[in-house]
């Protein structure tokens, strides 16, 4: 191991040296401080290869110092906790940090795939279409795993995410993005004018580039003027400062998503705290304040670990207090570049050379360098890079070729500002000539951009136009601005001369060092033809990694239009889409996964059915009791079967109050019901219930239910589980869009009642025994509707009601009052057996007796088909009348519903199954229809169905096939009527 | 996406459920030729650019049916107000 921290500086940046912290790269243990990233750290300790590359292996190392890293993307932590591509440069560094390089193998420093170069002349631009078209069965079994093998990058966690991931959401008048120069004057003037501002920042540090700034601000340290502005945010209570948030995206009406790494820099979360957390940040204004990214120049070798951005390499020096390498040699294009440098070696960086490619730079800069010993070489490019890592290279100067001993190049070609989130709702940057880059064109509803986001790149300038654009949206949102207080910083003139490409250089020049694209790769897509921006990024997956091309859209495009003569703008611009950074899909779901995917619904008797040892089974989001299992009974069935036995025998008890339940009052009840339900309603005498069916408007059935009428002017609705919500909802439509001249109120009930029904022949014993009324047969009669007390008082509804066709009651109390009604029923029906059943019991029964339920109401039946075609009123009009007469609604040959049994009664029938006339070829032609429902049944000793048939009705006791080629099965059934059990109704009238 | 419902201010879209085109009418079931009126209201629906007129339920809120204006190409939303209101307002009950 080498000496720790070899490359640190004594003092200066803004790390805390009394905090050190350890932590591991690729097995060997490194000690960083607090205030570091995994990348500084790693530079400090003098690790410079920290990767294999995407597609050729080669070694890389640490290029940025932000967001924008292509290169040093590694897997952080292990276990379940793993997690691949992290970038380097934007990782806090915390004690017991565990970090490994990827896509290597076996090792970083001896990759055997590093032999991939070899075959770069068939990895290159467009390899995914020319080389591996043929034979095809060749892409499975050879070319597929060797590329999955040798292009890519790190391997997920394989064991669930232990951690939680948690959703919220914030407003503000105006959210300001990027805590930098700009970001923290504009969050400060508009929060002065007592605006409500959320300031978001990715870094753990607010401060943007002013952390890395060597200058003095308002006679301050820059990091410590950007803390003092930060420390009065942080005091106004009209302001939330989120540090470690990264706004990802702009959405429709103001909303912007952001991710928060709440314990991303911890080794695993504190109790009860997430992982991270999705913002859904509202609000009325923003300002983008995200800065700009500096680009590499393009050329041989420039891939070599020690080849790094200059700002990189001054954000090292001054904020992390790190030198990158001992002998530091700047390539640039611009004046910002030298600054940058000559402020590094004032803090203490071993700067030496200065390339420039401009032959003529301005004589104040160049003799300032030569003051500070540098070595000045203008009108210069390097044309290639020597050393596993960096250590010399080779740069063509007016008056030759020569070799320069180097560890570090700093690199520089400009900046882009971070124009992204400019794009989100489809707006296009501008190229900006005079400053050779892309600035933003129309940006979403309520975005301004600000500072160097918009390709102002001077500090004191920066500054300005925070607060301009901090003040310009506060009154915009009416709020008063005070004059803002900016503090002086004098800029110097912005100079650049745009360069890409060094020509005629020698090595691989990559454009794209995440995705390995190379100038070569942007030469053979343009001889190819591929030459628009959207060709060339697909054709040579320039710009598509997870970086999205940060520092390589706008080289490859200014490469593309040399080759083709046009002009950059010409050949197309770069645009972005949401994320702006990686967002995790844990952090998306948030807590909606595994069991925690939707809210669970209990019914009121859960606990009391848990305590009755029920199995529990989801139909939507309700877990409802499916069985209640007793010792000795060896499946399903047995229990089951015995359910049935017990209610048709005597009496039984299940929980109905899934059912949707909809209060209805008003003078007009009995006319609105008229018109959604197919049958008469307006008839409908106080204390009677009635059946009835609903259309869609095209005809075919919705739902049905039962309807009763408590007192003249208040109805009581009840629907299917499963289309409560849409029932409710078409009810609302009716009343609110067609026919708002009804006096009718809504209001929906289904969790305010407790339901639950009783069936069998002793139910009227068990229920006089809880109700405190008469419950005879001439007070309550079949399809009757009371309101009146149990238990003592407690108030409640008795319908005679049956769905099982035995004798039956639905009784609805309180909620709350639930769970005592089931087991006061339980303990008045005890001397008869009284016995609990499911929602497999209850299924049986209605299939016995016919009854239509889910299955059969597909959405694609109408009421004929289902045999209610007498029921539909022809003296009125309502929702779906006119459709449902459409011919082929009507026509005789449908599929209609009726029973099954099997002609040989040992055998079982599968729902599912097709009908086919005798002897017919199973073809779709010949199909006749399908069984919907089946059951055992234990009152007939053997298996029945419900189902649809062409002309079912009139086909009673015909044989036909049930075809079930998925199970492979195929049955002889007769068709029967459907129902099974006591057709005459003596039962449920008794 | 964010909605102004007349009644609980500005809301999520997600809180929501879209029917689109607000601007047919259910035509009269008495109609001589009601069954191709029918079909036009069940199953015809432009697709502009532009302005849209279209029925928002705030299932999880007030449950009111709102007639809501939005671009369906920038999806900015210029007003909703509630059916009851706009139908009480334009005086034609139906
Ligand atoms: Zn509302």
């Amino acid at each position: 191991m080498s000496a720790p921290n070899r490359n640190r500086l004594t003092s200066g940046g803004l790390i805390d040296r009394a905090k050190s912290l350890g932590f591991s790269f690729d097995g060997t243990s490194y000690q960083g401080y607090e205030g570091d990233t995994l990348a500084s750290a790693l530079l400090a300790n003098g690790v410079r290869l920290v990767g294999r590359s995407f597609k050729y292996h080669r070694p890389r190392g640490i290029v940025a110092a932000g967001a924008e890293e292509p290169n040093a993307l590694v897997e952080l932590r292990s276990g379940a906790r793993r997690e691949p591509n992290t970038r380097a440069t934007v990782t806090e560094l915390y004690d017991g940090l565990v970090a490994s390089s990827q896509n290597r193998w076996p090792s970083l420093a001896f990759d055997a795939l590093s032999l991939n170069r070899f075959l770069s002349p068939f990895l290159g631009a467009g390899f995914y279409y020319k080389t591996f078209m043929w034979p095809a069965a060749f892409w499975e079994k050879l070319y597929e795993p060797i590329i999955r093998r040798a292009a890519g990058l790190g391997r997920a966690a394989e064991e669930a995410d232990p951690d939680h991931y948690e959703k919220a959401t914030a407003f503000c008048d105006l959210l300001v993005i990027g805590a930098g120069p700009a970001g923290l004057m504009a969050a400060l003037t508009a929060a002065r004018s007592g605006a409500r501002v959320i300031l978001a920042d990715e870094d753990f540090l607010p401060g943007g580039g002013l952390n890395a700034e060597a200058g003095d601000i308002d006679r301050r340290p820059a990091p410590a003027f950007a803390a003092h502005v930060v420390a009065e945010l942080t005091s106004l209570p009209n302001v939330r400062v989120m540090r470690r948030t990264t706004v990802f995206g702009v959405y429709d009406s103001g909303t912007y998503g952001a991710l928060e790494r709440v314990s991303d820099h911890l080794p695993e979360p504190l109790p009860f705290q997430p992982r991270q957390r999705l913002w859904r940040l509202i609000a009325r204004r923003a300002v983008l304040a995200a800065g700009a990214t500096e680009r590499p120049i393009v050329f041989g070798g420039n891939d070599r670990p020690g080849v790094m951005l200059a700002g990189a390499v001054g954000t090292y020096v001054q904020r992390h207090a790190v030198l990158p390498g001992q002998k530091i040699a700047l390539f640039a294009n611009n004046d910002g570049a030298w600054r940058e440098m000559l402020a590094a070696q004032a803090a203490g960086a071993p700067v030496e050379t200065i390339i420039d490619v401009r032959a003529e730079v301005a004589p104040a800069l160049v003799a300032a360098a030569r003051a500070e010993g540098l070595r000045v070489l203008t009108g210069a490019q390097v044309i290639a890079t020597a050393g596993k890592t960096l250590t010399g290279l080779t740069v063509a100067t007016p008056s030759g070729t020569e070799r320069i001993a180097a560890d570090t190049l700093a690199v520089s070609g400009g900046w882009s500002p971070a124009v992204h989130l400019t794009c989100h709702h489809g707006g296009k940057p501008m190229w900006d000539a005079g400053l050779a880059a892309f600035v933003p064109g129309t940006c979403p509803p309520g975005l301004s951009v600000a500072g160097a986001a918009r390709g102002i790149f001077g500090l004191g300038a920066c500054l300005k136009d925070g607060a301009a654009m901090g003040a310009e949206a506060a009154e915009a949102l009416g709020f008063t601005v005070p004059a803002p207080d900016v503090p002086e910083v004098a800029d110097a003139a912005f100079a650049l001369t745009p360069f890409w490409h060094v020509e005629g250089s020698k090595g691989p020049a990559f454009v794209d060092l995440q995705n390995d694209v190379t100038a070569k790769d942007v030469g053979i897509a343009h001889k190819e033809g591929f030459r628009s921006v959207e060709l060339l990024k697909r054709y040579t997956t320039l710009g598509m990694a997870t970086d999205q091309g940060r520092t390589s859209n706008v080289t490859g495009l200014a490469i593309m239009a040399s080759l083709t003569g046009a002009s950059i703008p010409e050949t197309g611009t770069t645009i972005f889409r949401p994320p702006y950074t990686p967002v995790s899909l844990g952090a998306l779901a948030g807590h909606h996964r595994g069991k925690d995917f939707r809210p669970v619904r209990l019914t009121p008797t859960h606990e009391w059915a848990r305590a009755q040892g029920a199995v529990f089974i989801e139909t939507g989001a309700w877990l409802r009791a499916q069985y209640f299992p007793r010792k000795g009974e060896k499946d399903w069935l047995e229990t089951v079967s015995r359910e049935v036995t017990a209610v048709r025998a005597s009496v039984g008890l299940i929980d109905v109050s899934t059912f949707g339940k909809i209060d209805l009052q008003g003078a007009d009840v009995g006319a609105f019901l008229d018109r959604v339900y197919i049958n008469g309603f307006a008839g409908l005498a106080v204390g009677k219930a009635r059946y009835g069916v609903m259309l869609r408007e095209d005809g075919m059935v919705m739902d049905d239910g039962t309807t009763a009428r408590l007192s003249p002017e208040h109805y009581v609705m009840t629907t299917t589980t499963a289309n409560a919500a849409k029932v409710f909802q078409h009810l609302e439509f009716c009343l609110q869009v067609l026919w708002p001249e009804l006096d009718v109120a809504l209001s929906s009930v289904s969790e305010q009642w407790a339901q639950i029904a009783l069936a069998g022949p002793r139910a009227r014993d068990v229920l006089a025994r809880v109700a405190d009324g008469d419950v005879s047969n001439a007070a309550l009669p079949f399809m009757g509707a009371i309101e009146c007390t149990v238990m003592g008082g407690v108030k409640a509804r008795l319908f005679r009601l049956s769905f099982s066709g035995e004798l039956g009651y639905e009784i609805a109390v309180p909620a709350r009052h639930g769970a005592a009604l089931a087991a006061a029923l339980m303990q008045a029906g005890e001397e008869f057996g009284i016995t609990p059943y499911g929602i497999e019991a209850l299924g049986v029964m209605r299939i016995e007796k016919g009854h239509v339920s889910g299955n059969e109401l597909s959405g694609q039946t109408t009421a004929g088909d289902l045999g209610f075609g007498r029921m539909a009123s022809t003296k009125k009009d309502y929702i779906g009348r006119v459709m449902a007469a459409r011919p082929g609604l009507t026509d005789p040959e449908r599929p209609c519903f009726v029973g099954f049994r099997p002609v040989d009664r040992s055998r079982r029938l599968r729902a599912g199954a097709h009908f086919l006339k005798l002897g017919a070829a199973p073809t779709l032609a010949n199909d006749q229809g399908y069984m919907t429902s089946v059951a055992y049944s234990p009152h007939l000793r053997h298996w029945i169905g419900l189902g649809l048939i062409k002309r079912g009705p009139e086909r009673l006791g015909e044989r036909v096939r049930a075809y079930d080629p998925v199970r492979g099965e195929e049955i002889e059934v007769e068709i029967c009527a459907p129902g099974f059990i006591d057709p005459e109704g003596v039962r449920l009238r008794g | 996406m964010r909605i102004p419902c007349p009644y609980c201010g500005e809301r999520d879209a997600h809180e929501f459920a879209t029917l689109g085109d607000a601007t047919l009418t259910r035509p009269d079931p008495a109609a001589a030729d009601a069954d191709a009126q029918f079909h036009d209201y069940v199953y015809l629906r432009d697709n502009p650019a532009g302005a849209h007129e279209e029925w928002w339920y705030h299932a999880n809120g007030c449950r009111q049916w709102l007639r809501v204006a939005r671009d369906t190409r920038t999806h900015a939303i210029s007003g909703a107000v509630a059916a009851r209101a706009t139908e009480q307002a334009s005086g034609e009950p139906a």
